[in-house]
């Protein structure tokens, strides 16, 4: 678990680079609560023993933050902590019962109450905390990010003015988490050595992004960067509780949401569809795991 | 270098007693024999309180086709026929002996010559094992003679050595191997004779150099018998993982080694071949291995069966402080001792005393389907389910999930990051499984 | 306005035309069942704890309602009281019910039973009885983990806190034996509870002989015999250096209660007016 909060580290970094402070207090705000809510709801409707000690709800909240954009009115952020914990995680019996990642029902719950607020974007400003005494990157002039355009244009924006170096170190418009793909990546790479997490997840959920972003007619480089899906493959998708057992059960958890992810960018009514691909994915984890099965020592194929 | 694919886990290996020489421990006073030192049916008794017993002779005869005899490693006289605690605590039947300090205790040794040894046929060597009590000495106990016993329609390709010793802090069979090289191979050379195998494999991993060097240049002599030096991981030692390194054959669920023609013996069940066969002793002593980081003077021991795991702990510096534990066997698949009088077995091949330190168990969390137990289950089978299903008594749906084929390994418990008690309830499981004859 | 004249008259259309399909799908797949197994289900306790010797309270009721004589069918749970509503509803005759209750036949409290180890597995009796022979001497007896407690519907056997044996509520157990079946080591029994004779029973499973038995706990029964030579109505067996009780001949004396040497033997009741609970 520590591990995992520790790979979150430079991406959280970047996001206060770049957002400055309001990132930090969402970020806060998002822990605070959802360690708060686990603990009231562990103390007073459960009359258990407090499981906060083991990381989780940190983790749900550092995530949670990083699906925000900087900019959210702070309650907004502590009622998405409050679903996140309350509803996609305790009410199903707490740690390791839960069916659906809780920091993404918390972020699809306020996507879909307050979808003014969550698709208000400030523009990212490198080095924002530098030059920023306060709030003032999140009062700065709020943009679409590239999805949006993509998805209001029909993929007619030109690819030459996307600066994709600039999105790999963080210079898009975005959530807290999605903007850094480099420093998620090195989160990744921590992850792969500390042996958290297998590559498999997220190597299949970017291969299948890029293959049906190809055949789909997008740019593969650009579904790959651009919005949570380096995010979410790593971090959202990975959620132990929440994925497949096998590897190779993960390998076709992953290529789904690969899938699902670029059919929603290119077909749905929302620019992004990161969430909404793992939350679905999340729901069939029961069903892969079921045909999935390791084959017992000796078992002959077929049988 | 060869190993097993399917899962295993890399334990620290805390050979502390690696360099120990074999050193002998004669018992004091009382030594207490238990009539049932295999798997299978106890042995019959055949001597009562008041015989006199010389080094060699056989107390107990088998009592059925699974069982093994018992014979005295001492010279005198029977006291009495008891219940005796085992390690674990429970009652078992056993010969009290006490030893007579007069007489000798001088090991029975009628060396056949080389004649002899060529005359034996391939019967006479499974009927003479069988009489000597011979059993799988890598913890098994399975009547050797049982296994040497080759099936109608079947075929023994290999015989194969089990000289993996994978389990961390043992090393009875590291040093047995570095010793007695030359009669370990002769004992694997009277196997294959018994079972017309025409291969010999002995697997060793590899951090035992010094066996796999002293066995090297012993087997140079017999083309027959190849050593093959294995990856170190748990559970190598296993007769199917270790099927499986050596040759590449893999054994079907339910089937048996000798389905995929092999026979697998431990080194130590092969040097006690040796022994039955060429110098006509029976089985009445083994090397135990007795150590813990706490231990002071830890080491391999000849000690003969029916001596208190008290007085072995004593010949090696004596218990502790700090102990936490006392564990019969291995830390892997070993079981804490409850009772430090009882006597050691023919399975017994290690005494490990682990301080408070490393012996607590660390309180159970919540599953969080990291599948990490997945990944370790050398079976391939799916231990947090088995464990789920177990506790809420889905006895038979623990046998759908394949609970037999557990092999009690511990990797999945080993592994869980929320030190979940996996295997405790697998056992339980098959317990049940086998109980309600599901 | 017309966007939500005609969502209501489409949704309203589905509506009538899954209530009719339903309706029909109700008709040709009605399956009928005597609405007095409902009934008389309605007065069961609903643990389903087997205590009638069906498999569930339904199954139960099911009998119940189709049986012409209720003679031998009784829920303890119920009790006399709710076996004769059910005999009311029904227009028949209650059955006599046959109260029952869980007795503990191991009284090695921590006082009686040195703990010569610590176990610190799994707290179940199930994974500790597989593993050895417990941390006391005495191999028989409970193991106090509590698996009777975990399984039992009524809430109706504790652990106590001081002695580390269970304890039973007889006003709660309606004595279903869902213990009994579950401990590993056999130290729970049912006896029947009837109005005129206490129940004796000999609380321990001890079958070491004597010397050992008299080592392992303070109140194991040592196979003496002395219990069997004070017995009026010669209910006492002995063997295996273990008394047993037979309930069915002994009268609750409690001649031998008095007599034991090891303070082994039990009563529930009152020996001296020889009343039950």
């Amino acid at each position: 678990m520590w591990n995992v909060i520790i790979a979150l580290m430079p991406a959280l970094a970047v996001a206060i680079w770049i957002f400055g402070l309001p990132a930090l207090s969402v970020t806060a705000v998002c822990v605070l609560c959802c360690i708060a809510t686990e603990w009231l709801i562990e103390r007073f409707m459960l009359h258990r023993p407090s499981t906060i000690a083991n990381g989780s709800a940190i983790i749900t909240g550092l995530l949670l933050a990083f699906n925000l954009p900087a900019c959210i009115p702070l309650w907004m952020a502590a009622i998405g902590s409050i679903v996140a914990i309350g509803i996609a995680k305790m009410s199903f019996g707490g740690l390791g019962q839960n069916i659906w990642n809780p920091a993404l029902v918390g972020r699809v719950f306020l996507l879909l109450s307050f979808p003014a607020a969550m698709t208000t974007w400030p523009t990212a400003i490198p080095s924002g905390l530098a030059h920023s005494t306060g709030a003032s990157a999140a009062d700065a002039s709020s943009g679409a990010t590239l999805l949006q355009s993509l998805n209001a244009s029909g993929s007619a924006i030109s690819l030459d003015n996307v600066d994709f170096l600039g999105m790999a170190v963080g210079q898009m418009n975005g959530s807290l988490g999605e903007v850094g793909a480099i420093a998620i990546l090195i989160g990744l790479a921590y992850m792969l050595i500390m042996r958290v997490i297998t590559w498999h997840i997220p190597v299949s959920v970017l291969a299948s992004a890029a293959l049906f972003s190809f055949i789909f007619g997008g740019n593969p480089l650009l579904d790959l960067f651009a919005g949570g899906l380096i995010l979410g493959a790593v971090f959202m998708a990975t959620d132990y509780v929440t994925s497949p057992m096998t590897h190779s059960g993960q390998l076709i958890y992953g290529a789904f949401i690969g899938l699902i992810t670029i059919i929603i960018r290119r077909y749905g009514a929302y620019p992004e569809g990161v969430s909404f691909a793992i939350l679905l994915m999340n729901s069939f984890t029961p069903l892969i795991n079921r045909y999935c099965r390791p084959r017992v020592f000796g078992e002959r194929r077929g049988k | 270098m060869k190993t097993f694919r399917k899962g295993g886990i890399h334990p620290a290996a805390d050979k502390l007693t690696a360099d120990a020489p074999i050193t002998d421990v004669t018992p004091t006073s009382l030594i207490r024999l238990m009539l049932s030192q295999s798997i299978g049916a106890p042995a019959k008794c055949i001597v009562k309180p008041g015989d006199t017993v010389a080094p060699g002779q056989m107390i107990a005869e088998a009592a059925g086709f699974v069982s093994a005899p018992v014979h005295s490693p001492v010279a005198g006289t029977v006291k009495r026929i008891e219940s005796v605690r085992n390690p674990k605590g429970l009652w078992q039947e056993s010969v009290v002996i006490e030893i007579d300090s007069d007489a000798s205790q001088q090991q029975p040794s009628h060396p056949r010559s080389e004649k002899e040894m060529n005359d034996l046929s391939p019967a006479d060597i499974i009927k003479e094992v069988g009489e000597a009590g011979i059993v799988g000495l890598g913890g098994a106990t399975f009547p050797t003679r049982v296994k040497l016993s080759v099936p109608d329609g079947k075929k023994a390709d290999f015989i194969l050595l089990n000289g993996a010793e994978c389990e961390p802090f043992l090393t009875c069979d590291d040093a047995l191997m570095r010793e007695s090289p030359e009669e370990i191979l002769k004992g694997t050379l009277l196997l294959m004779k018994a079972t017309s195998a025409p291969k010999a494999i002995v697997g060793i991993e590899e951090n035992k150099p010094q066996a796999i060097k002293a066995m090297r240049s012993a087997a140079s002599a017999y083309p027959e018998i190849s050593i093959v030096v294995l990856r170190k991981k748990y559970p190598q030692g296993s007769e199917k993982q270790l099927i499986e390194a050596l040759t590449g054959r893999k054994v079907p669920p339910g089937a048996l080694p000798i389905d995929v023609g092999a026979i697998v013996d431990n080194v130590a069940t092969a040097f006690a071949v040796w022994e039955a066969i060429a110098l006509r002793r029976p089985l009445t002593h083994r090397i135990v291995t007795v150590t813990g980081p706490s231990l002071t003077n830890g080491g391999n021991f000849r000690a003969p069966f029916g001596i208190p795991f008290s007085d072995l702990i004593e010949v090696a510096g004596g218990l502790p402080e700090d102990t936490g534990k006392v564990i019969s066997g291995g830390p892997m698949m070993g079981q804490a001792a409850a009772d430090l009088s009882a006597p050691t077995t023919k399975g017994t091949g290690g005494i490990l005393i682990l301080p408070e330190s490393m012996s607590e168990r660390k309180e159970a969390g919540p599953c969080i389907r990291c599948a990490n137990c997945v990944s370790a289950c050398p079976m391939g089978l799916e231990p947090y389910l088995l464990m789920l299903q177990a506790q809420n008594s889905l006895w038979a749906d623990t046998k759908e999930h394949n609970a037999m084929a557990c092999l009690e390994c511990g990797c999945c418990s080993y592994i869980c990051p929320a030190h979940r008690p996996l295997l405790d309830y697998i056992k339980l499981a098959k317990a049940h499984i086998r109980r309600d004859k599901l | 306005m017309s966007i939500i004249a005609i969502s209501i008259i489409i949704l309203g259309i589905i509506g009538i035309l899954a209530a009719v399909v339903l309706f029909f799908v109700a008709k040709r797949f009605h399956v009928y069942e005597n609405p007095n197994i409902a009934l008389v289900e309605e007065i069961l306790p609903g643990a389903n704890c087997g205590a009638c010797g069906y498999s569930g309270c339904h199954a139960f009721a099911e009998t119940c309602a189709e049986a012409s004589s209720l003679e031998g069918l009784s829920c303890p749970g119920a009790g006399q009281e709710g076996m004769q509503q059910i005999a009311s509803l029904l227009g028949l005759v209650p059955g006599e019910v046959v109260r029952k209750t869980a007795i503990v036949a191991c009284n090695g409290t921590c006082a009686h039973r040195k703990t010569f180890n610590h176990y610190d597995g799994v707290r179940s009796c199930a994974i500790e009885a597989a593993y050895y022979g417990g941390e006391t001497p005495c191999v028989y007896g409970c193991l106090g983990c509590g698996d009777c407690v975990a399984v039992c519907p009524h809430d109706a056997i504790h652990i106590d806190e001081q002695t580390r044996i269970p304890v039973v509520d007889i006003e709660k157990c309606v004595g279903c034996g869902k213990c009994v079946a579950e401990c590993p080591h056999d130290i729970i029994e049912l006896a029947e509870i009837s109005p005129d004779k206490p129940i004796v029973w000999v609380a321990c499973r001890n079958h070491d002989k004597g010397a050992l038995a008299l080592k392992e706990c303070d109140v194991a029964c040592i196979g003496c015999g002395k219990c069997k030579r004070v017995c009026p109505s010669e209910a006492v067996d002995l063997s295996t250096f273990l008394a047993h009780i037979d309930p069915a001949k002994c009268i609750g004396c409690g001649k031998c209660v008095a007599d034991c040497p090891r303070k082994s033997i039990l009563y529930l009741g009152n020996l001296k007016t020889q009343e039950s609970l």
